[in-house]
């Protein structure tokens, strides 16, 4: 039993050092010389200050900009320092409801006819509250608020929004998609 | 749809097809034959033997290699609380976090101990980089590390005749670890990290977004943590939202990486188990019963989930409406199979919120833990929880058909049965007696968040979860609380070890019996008929067990839903 505890002790101390530090540590040395960028979180500069991550979805509240997923990191929603869901159940009043109130208020500010198919992601809160996209229906149901708030032919973003769309990797892994930060940036690139 | 049933096919195929050769390479590996990276390796573990004063050769008898087992376990909760506990005064603290209180670093050390990566607490905001790595990382290692040494002294139990020894722990552990978890977690890290999983010990940065808000991003390395919590099957996250996390999985071909990651070792423990019995088709039988049974629960979350929530189809949105808790970038599709992947073997990690699925989508993963994730299961857990039901179904057969009781030419008696029983039972008796008590106290209920049937299935699930050493949850449920913090550290504890030590007794037991040649008198096992006996037994003892709790939470939630 002592010699149990001793060996065990000192095969703490053992792997301690091989796996909670020289493990991880390789890892970091050997991504910061092939992945610099992305292993520091793939942020996004303009002008030398980061803006963001390109994985990290942000908070859009004006007319130009497209609006991300609902999302429940945090009070007001894409609070990296608290990712996670709502994890409310499919049956619960309030979820049907904050859904319903979403709902409306996304036909409002994009100006739809009420009889409008909305897709679910857009008014449904994502798992780790962090999702950077939305999808491509999701993308063009936001195009006319956007020409009109930007002054520029519906068209050119409808464009935009095509040639951004990431598809499933390898023609069928994942789901094709619209990364919300970056199709922003391209928009404030368009002028205006 | 097309995409869908493409990607599954690809992704069983390539598994497969990793874990055969990988199961190959573990049996070379716990049989001391030389392997390619004998050369590297070798010097490092001929090291640690030297100043641990090990001789590998040197083999036990079960219940000192029961005793080592635990001795190493319940050190190492004492030693990862007292990390979490002081973290505050410990290197590595960009962020200045304070220490863990007792009973939250009381669970959270069982947790990982135990490979459960239960987590009443968030990682972003709680633990310093030093506690991830040396306190998380080290036990997301070790852990899976003992499960395989458990399965390895089984298998040795099975193919030896007429010994009391089963191997030599120390032995065991310093191999799975050397030999096989480290290099493919170091393979896996890095090809995370060039999906976008970040890998750093900066502080956490502060960005302007275009709109002029402050955004913090947590930083940390993600992706060494992320590698082994996969392929451990250990399930704990860096952030709280876990695989769901854009850093921690960035997109769909991390997610494939991290989905084979769970399973190439429980396979591929399924054809070291061929291999050292040397009975090709005795691996099969086992390997298709848990195929049958994986595709079976897959489709049933797959379909469920298309199938979607009624309730926000008539508000006028367009199908699949079940995407609360799910990340565009994965759908439908890649999230169901995750919740598959994660509950058929006893990872927990997840990619979407599993509170959040259809209620039949959401019963399934807490069914398939119920069961004791015998579908491939655990790293070593999945491949002993399995044999513990073979043995038990070869024993019920016997009684039904009046053969005897053999396996593998070595017959199945009383003590062995006796000890299966218990490793079903023990689990079973603490899930319904732990979610027993929760749902008739204010302690248990008041953490609750969804109220009706959903909130008996949180707290089934918590208890399901940690009996069976997952951690997923559905996580509505408040788990930081006392209540919760002690409950579950025991229901964990018990669910690991209630369960390792009859299975050594088991081993212990049969290594000691001579090998009788087959006979007319033989029962074979393996037939397809015993596939299917198999699973039979599986889904029947889990009926029996726990029909009655899923009936009163997930189906009468299904019947809500519809009935509108």
């Amino acid at each position: 039993m002592g010699k149990n505890i001793l060996k065990s002790f000192l095969f703490y101390i053992i792997f301690i050092i091989i796996l909670g530090l020289l493990y991880p540590l390789l890892v970091t040395g050997i991504s910061k010389i092939i992945f610099p960028a992305k292993s520091e979180g793939s942020l996004i500069y303009i002008g030398g200050k980061a803006v963001g991550s390109e994985l990290i979805g942000q908070n859009f509240i004006g007319d130009k900009y497209f609006h991300p997923r609902p999302s429940a990191a945090g009070k007001d929603g894409y609070d990296a320092m608290s990712s996670g869901g709502s994890n409310l159940a499919p049956t619960n009043k309030d979820f049907i409801s904050t859904v319903s109130e979403r709902l409306a208020a996304f036909k409002k500010e994009n100006n739809l006819p009420d009889n409008t198919i909305i897709p679910a992601d857009i008014v449904t809160a994502s798992g780790s509250g962090l999702d950077p996209d939305i999808s491509i229906e999701s993308a063009m149901l936001q195009v006319e608020r956007i020409s009109k708030a930007r002054s520029i032919p519906a068209n050119e973003i409808q464009d935009l929004i095509t040639k951004n769309t990431e598809n499933r990797i390898l023609g069928f892994l994942g789901e094709p998609k619209v990364n919300v930060l970056k199709i922003n940036i391209l928009l404030d690139n368009l002028g205006k | 749809m097309f995409f869908d049933i493409l990607q599954i096919i690809v992704f069983l195929l390539v598994v497969v097809g990793i874990a055969i050769p990988l199961g190959i390479y573990m049996k070379k590996v716990y049989s001391n034959e030389r392997t390619f990276i004998s050369r590297l390796i070798a010097p490092i573990e001929n090291f640690i033997y030297r100043i641990l004063r090990i001789n590998p050769l040197e083999e036990m008898n079960w219940k000192q290699y029961a005793g080592s087992l635990l001795t190493f376990n319940v050190l190492g909760i004492l030693i990862l609380m007292a990390i979490l506990m002081s973290q505050k005064y410990l290197p590595l603290n960009p962020q200045g976090f304070g220490g863990m209180n007792f009973t939250l670093a009381l669970n959270t050390a069982t947790s990982f101990v135990t490979n459960t990566n239960w987590q009443a607490y968030s990682g972003e905001s709680t633990l310093s980089y030093f506690s991830q790595m040396t306190g998380l990382t080290v036990q997301n290692f070790l852990s899976a590390a003992t499960g395989m040494c458990v399965a390895i002294a089984l298998i040795r139990g099975l193919v030896r005749k007429q010994t009391k020894l089963i191997g030599n722990f120390w032995s065991d552990l310093v191999k799975s670890v050397l030999y096989i978890l480290l290099p493919i977690a170091i393979i896996i890290a890095l090809i995370l990290v060039s999906q976008g999983a970040i890998q750093n010990l900066s502080n956490y940065h502060i960005v302007t977004t275009l709109e002029g808000a402050k955004q913090i991003l947590p930083m940390g390395p993600v992706a060494s943590q992320e590698a082994i919590k996969e392929l451990g099957t250990n399930g704990g996250g860096f952030f709280n939202a876990n695989s769901a996390h854009p850093f921690e999985n960035p997109n769909a071909i991390s997610n494939f990486i991290e989905m084979m990651s769970i399973l190439i070792i429980p396979i591929g423990l399924v054809f070291t188990f061929e291999r050292m019995t040397g009975n090709k088709r005795q691996g099969y039988v086992i390997f298709f019963a848990m195929l049958i049974l994986f595709i079976l629960m897959f489709s049933t979350i797959y379909f469920s989930e298309i199938k979607g929530n009624p309730l926000l189809a008539n508000l006028g949105i367009g199908s699949p409406t079940s995407f609360e808790g799910k990340e565009v970038r994965f759908g439908i599709m890649n999230s169901s199979l995750f919740s598959t992947i994660t509950t058929a073997t006893s990872t927990g990690a997840v990619n979407n919120m599993h509170s959040s699925l259809t209620p039949i989508g959401g019963m399934i993963p807490l069914l398939q833990i119920m069961l004791g994730e015998v579908i491939f299961g655990g790293v070593g857990a999945g491949f002993y929880s399995i044999m513990v039901f073979v043995l038990f179904t070869i024993f019920i057969v016997g009684l039904m058909v009046g053969r005897t009781p053999e396996y593998l030419g070595k017959k199945i008696e009383s003590f062995e049965v006796k000890m299966a029983i218990l490793a079903i039972l023990i689990p079973s008796v603490v899930i319904l007696i732990g979610s027993g008590i929760a749902s008739i106290t204010n302690a248990g209920t008041s953490s609750i968040l969804n109220k009706g049937p959903h909130g008996l299935t949180e707290m089934l699930y918590a208890f399901s979860s940690a009996a069976g050493n997952n951690g997923s949850a559905f996580a509505g449920l408040n788990a930081n609380t006392v209540f919760y913090n002690l409950g579950l550290a025991f229901t964990m504890f018990a669910g690991r070890f209630g369960c390792i030590i009859p299975v050594l007794a088991i081993s212990g037991s049969l290594s000691d019996k001579k090998i009788i040649p087959e006979s007319s008198g033989t029962f074979k096992t393996t037939t397809v008929m015993f596939v299917f006996l198999l699973i039979a037994i599986v889904l029947i003892i889990g009926a029996l067990t726990f029909f009655p709790a899923l009936s009163l939470g997930p189906l009468v939630e299904h019947l809500q839903l519809w009935r509108s």
